[in-house]
This record gives structure tokens, C-alpha cells and sequence, in this order.
């Protein structure tokens, strides 16, 4: 199966792990991802913060691309999905706001390729069983809090991705491969999003409240699927023993015995490597 | 011309503000209500009561990180996210000094970078905003440095072919008219 793929800004940067994991496993899976030539940024919050045309034109270049590439478009990054499918939705649904989109961007839109965040894409066209049965390694030993954050979920009626109010995706990946999801009440609170350089008191805050409800729930981690949210997470727990924090195609990664997975641990600002040595799952 | 606060926000944001009728759920389930001067649901008030110079000022609305907690739960299906990013536009269309001025100057910023680029590039934005922010110089030195370090906020912007030069037009035909 092949797939367009926009890896979005954080991932050949703040989100490095990610993209590198999410790279490894797919082509461990045989699952081919294509990414868009020339890809724009999305607008993240700013754009829609400060113009709501822009907000709409700078993901919908990408969808324009994407349409020309014929594929579906997989989008890693919550908030460049909730973006790109925002945009995708305004163009199916508002006539006249698709007529000034896409003379402004330059295409004609035919609605033909899904845009699908990278978690559904894993689980619902390779699936939990066949993952489980490619896994080399058993994750036992590992228990997590899966944090979804808010954009891959809400608003439900633009992200039409799994239970917004209880999402178990993630969960349903990664528990054939021996992963302990814990049932934990903030799987889709928010982290603070961008306010992490202009109030982060603000996310320092919502991120100790996060780890505090993980660690009640028992977990030894959490593991994420938004490179903002990641980021966040690591950068503004406090205290001497903050939890670590994994993206959900690492911990597939390990599981699958790939051995750049290696590389990865090292990324992280909070080294997960004392939390795997201990539950045997690295040398 | 008399305006209205509030047929401004409902046609800017193209939701329906006098649905509300005060459940308080927007305000409740917000994760940032703790810092914020009025909370949502007064804010849609004082927007119905058109208190332009207090609500456009407000802090609060720049505080908004846009989690759509508010807008799934809201029962009369208003997006308070998208008042939200209304209020924010009028503010600063209108001249309003932003309630939060490191949030506005964050935006500025990464929106001219990704203009002149095409993509976003910590690098440069962060610099940027360290020089120009309120927020302390030194605040988060240690973890800038570990990000640096272990290769995560490249020097050198990327290269993005097409997108630097159709991006910058995309700016310019999206501007308001």
C-alpha cells in the first residue's frame, strides 16, 4: 500500500523521533510513504489565530498537491491534520469558500484522496493482530497512559477520528504487544499547545497535572502522538523524576525489533533508556 | 455606521453567539479558564452586551490555545474556538495592544518565517522571539541547549522548493481585503 505522506514542520526537527520511527516502521511494514514535493507549512495556530483565508489556503496548497499525487495524504502531526482536514471539510462543504480557495491556491478540488492521521492509517489498514504477529519482542513490563491530546480528536465532527471522549486507538495497537495501557482520566486534555513560549507557566501547569493523573493511573510513561504535545511534556515537567515520553511508532519500532530504534532513545530531553532497561526491553 | 461587537463576531466566525444561553460548559472545561479574566462563556456575554474595548483587550483571548473543548460540548453547537480567532482578528484589525502581547508576537512571527520560507524554522523563530518576547531571555536555556544538541533545531532552514515562493503569494492574495 502506498501513501502520500506530509511529515509537517516539527518533524525533521522538534519532533525528530517521530518522523524517524514512523519512517523505520512503515517500511518494516512494507507500507510505502511518498512525501508531497515542495509541502508547505500548514498554519498551525497561527494562521488561524490572526486570518481565517490564510487558514484555509496554506493547507489546502497541500491538498492540491496531494490530488495531484493521487494518493491518500497520511498526516503524522495532530495539529496539521486537524489543519489539513479542516480545510478538506470546508472545500466539500462551503461552495462558495471552495470557489475563493481555490482560485487563490490555483486548482480545482474533486475531494478524491482522504486525508487520515497516521495512527488510523496504522490501525485500520494493517491492524493490531498483523502488527502483533510482525512483533520480534514483547513490550511486557511496559505500562503507559496513551495521551491523545486535543486536535486529533476534537472537533469530532472535522477529525472523525476515533471516540472523542474515549479514544483507544492507540491503546489497541499497542497492547498485543504486550504494552499495559492504563485506563487514566486526561487522555485528551490539553498540554497547552503553542502557549509554550508565551505563557509557560500556563503549560507548565497543564503538563504537571497530566503526569500527576499518569502516574496516579500507574503509569511508568506516556506515550503521545503529537509532536507539540511531546515536546511540551518533556520540556515542562518538573521534579527530579519526570516520566518519559514516547510516541506511539517508537514503542512499535521496539516491539518490531528494528535496530535503529537504538538512535532514538537519545532524542528525547527525559532519556526513556533507565525505564527500558529496567523492564528488560533494551540491552 | 453603528456597529455591533457581536453581528461583527457572527459574521466572522460564522457561528450563532445568541444561542448561548449561559450553561457555563465552555467554561468548565476549559483547560486555560484558570488564567483568564472573564472565562468564555462571559465573554460571549460581553460580547452580546457589544463591550468592545473590554473583551477586545482581554488577555483571555489570546490565552485560547484552540482545543475545541468548548465547541464539542457547547449544547447549542456555537464554536467558541472560532469567536475565539474572531476576537483575535477584530482586536488586532481594530488596533487593540494585545491582552497577551508575547502570544500575538508569537504568532507574527512564525507566520513571517513561514512567508519568507515556505515552512516553519525553530531556529530562527526561537531566536526571534527571545529577543523581541517580555518573556525572559534565559527562560528555557537548558532545554533550547538539549533540543540543539541532539540535532533538533537545525541551523539551516530546509529547503522547500516551490513552496518559498507560492507560500509568499498565498499570504498575499490571503490578506484581508
Amino acid at each position: 500500500m502506498n501513501y502520500s505522506f506530509y511529515p509537517g514542520c516539527s518533524l525533521h526537527s522538534t519532533g525528530l523521533e517521530y518522523g524517524l520511527s514512523t519512517r523505520a516502521v512503515f517500511a518494516r511494514l512494507g507500507l510505502e510513504l511518498v512525501e508531497l514535493r515542495d509541502w508547505n507549512c500548514c498554519g498551525a495556530s497561527s494562521a488561524h489565530a490572526l486570518n481565517n483565508t490564510l487558514a484555509l489556503t496554506l493547507p489546502a496548497r497541500n491538498l492540491a498537491l496531494a490530488q495531484m499525487a493521487g494518493r491518500d495524504l497520511v498526516i503524522p502531526c495532530a495539529a496539521c491534520y486537524n489543519r489539513t482536514k479542516n480545510a478538506d471539510h470546508v472545500l466539500r462543504t462551503d461552495p462558495a469558500r471552495r470557489r475563493e480557495i481555490e482560485s487563490i491556491v490555483g486548482f480545482g478540488f474533486t475531494g478524491e484522496i482522504a486525508v487520515r492521521p497516521l495512527l488510523a492509517v496504522l490501525y485500520e489498514d494493517y491492524g493490531p493482530a498483523r502488527l502483533a504477529a510482525q512483533a520480534q519482542h514483547s513490550l511486557q513490563g511496559l505500562k503507559v497512559a496513551t495521551y491523545y491530546g486535543c486536535l486529533l480528536v476534537r472537533p469530532p465532527e472535522i477529525a472523525q477520528f476515533d471516540d472523542p471522549d474515549d479514544p483507544h486507538l492507540m491503546a489497541d495497537l499497542l497492547r498485543p504487544l504486550g504494552v499495559e495501557a492504563r485506563a487514566w482520566s486526561h487522555a485528551t486534555d490539553c498540554c497547552g499547545g503553542g502557549l509554550s513560549l508565551s505563557r509557560s507557566d500556563v503549560v507548565y501547569g497543564l503538563v504537571t497535572r497530566l503526569v500527576e493523573r499518569a502516574r496516579e493511573a500507574g503509569a511508568d510513561a506516556i506515550v503521545t502522538a503529537c509532536p507539540l504535545c511531546q515536546v511540551n511534556l518533556e520540556m515542562r515537567q518538573r521534579g527530579p523524576a519526570p516520566l518519559p515520553v514516547f510516541y506511539f511508532t517508537e514503542l512499535i519500532g521496539l516491539a518490531l525489533g528494528i535496530p535503529e530504534a537504538r538512535q532514538w532513545w537519545g532524542k528525547h530531553l527525559i532519556d526513556p533508556r533507565p525505564l527500558l532497561r529496567s523492564r528488560d526491553l533494551i540491552g | 455606521m453603528i456597529t455591533n461587537l457581536a453581528v461583527e463576531v457572527d459574521n466572522l466566525s460564522g457561528q450563532r453567539l445568541e444561542l448561548c444561553y449561559h450553561c457555563h460548559q465552555c467554561t468548565a472545561g476549559c483547560p486555560v479558564v484558570g488564567a483568564m479574566d472573564y472565562g468564555p462563556d462571559q465573554l460571549l456575554r460581553l460580547i452580546a452586551l457589544d463591550e468592545r474595548d473590554t473583551v477586545l483587550p482581554a488577555r483571555d483571548i489570546w490565552l485560547c490555545a484552540g482545543c475545541y473543548t468548548c465547541a464539542t460540548h457547547c449544547p447549542n453547537e456555537i464554536d467558541l474556538a472560532a469567536v475565539m480567532d474572531a476576537l483575535r482578528q477584530i482586536a488586532v484589525a481594530n488596533g487593540y495592544a494585545a491582552g497577551e502581547r508575547d502570544a500575538l508576537l508569537f504568532h507574527r512571527l512564525f507566520l513571517s518565517v513561514v512567508r519568507r520560507l515556505g515552512r516553519s524554522h525553530e531556529a530562527t523563530l526561537l531566536g526571534l522571539f527571545k529577543l523581541l518576547a517580555r518573556a525572559p531571555l534565559l527562560n528555557d536555556l537548558g532545554a533550547g541547549a538539549g533540543l540543539f544538541a541532539r540535532g533538533k533545531v537545525p541551523l539551516l532552514p530546509e529547503w522547500s522548493g516551490r513552496a518559498s515562493a507560492e507560500v509568499k503569494r498565498l499570504f498575499e492574495q490571503s490578506a484581508k481585503k
